[in-house]
């Protein structure tokens, strides 16, 4: 394993909800990585971003860590959730808010 | 000049998306306009598409494998300057 893989490797881990994104949570650089944002905030749920225009070896690192090629990345304990679309539709259907849930990360729908 | 960039990407995901997964539907859209300006975005477009598709060959898979499978079946257009792909994948009847 590389360096960077470690790393995301650790993060994805060591937290519980964690977003690979452009910009921040606070300033998205990229509408999907906003749409991403909204739709946990929405929910309620505490995560920690990470913005891979900060860090080129971390934006390469995150699309081979996972075989995904896009940002946004969301990861739930540990497991690779999916991009903006597959969050989007989890989140219209309920499904991201169960799997949460089910997972024991804490919501509070606002 | 490499031949597969001779024609246009959006004809060239429609001939790969069609040869791979033989979708009852397949629409492509060329969204790059609506992202002119943005980090990613480049100045000649062809950075981002919006994929709706239905095959047989989404059956029983899940969310992450769908969008695997078609990300790989672009794997050359995403290594050649495709950016983003709002994808809708479903397989028929859903």
């Amino acid at each position: 394993m590389t360096g960077i893989n470690d790393w995301i490797d650790r993060e994805v881990k060591g937290n519980d909800v964690v977003l690979f994104m452009k910009g921040t949570p606070q300033m998205p650089m990229c509408g999907f990585s906003g749409q991403v944002v909204f739709m946990l905030e929405k929910l309620g749920v505490t995560y920690k971003g990470h913005n891979v225009l900060s860090s080129e070896e971390l934006r390469q690192g995150i699309k081979e860590y996972t075989n995904w090629p896009t940002i946004p990345q969301l990861y739930v304990k540990g497991e690779f959730v999916g991009g903006c679309d597959i969050v989007r539709e989890m989140f219209q259907s309920g499904e991201l808010q169960t799997l949460m849930t089910d997972k024991g990360v804490p919501v509070a729908v606002s | 000049m490499n031949p597969s960039n001779a024609r246009p990407r959006i004809d060239r995901i429609r001939d790969a998306l069609n040869q791979t997964f033989q979708p009852a539907t397949l629409d492509v859209v060329d969204d790059s306009s609506s992202h002119a300006g943005h980090a990613g975005a480049s100045a000649s477009g062809e950075t981002h598409y919006l994929v709706t598709i239905v095959s047989q060959a989404f059956a029983g898979k899940g969310r992450v494998e769908r969008h695997r499978l078609v990300n790989a079946a672009l794997s050359s257009e995403f290594s050649s300057g495709l950016h983003a792909l709002a994808l809708k994948v479903k397989a028929p009847g859903e």
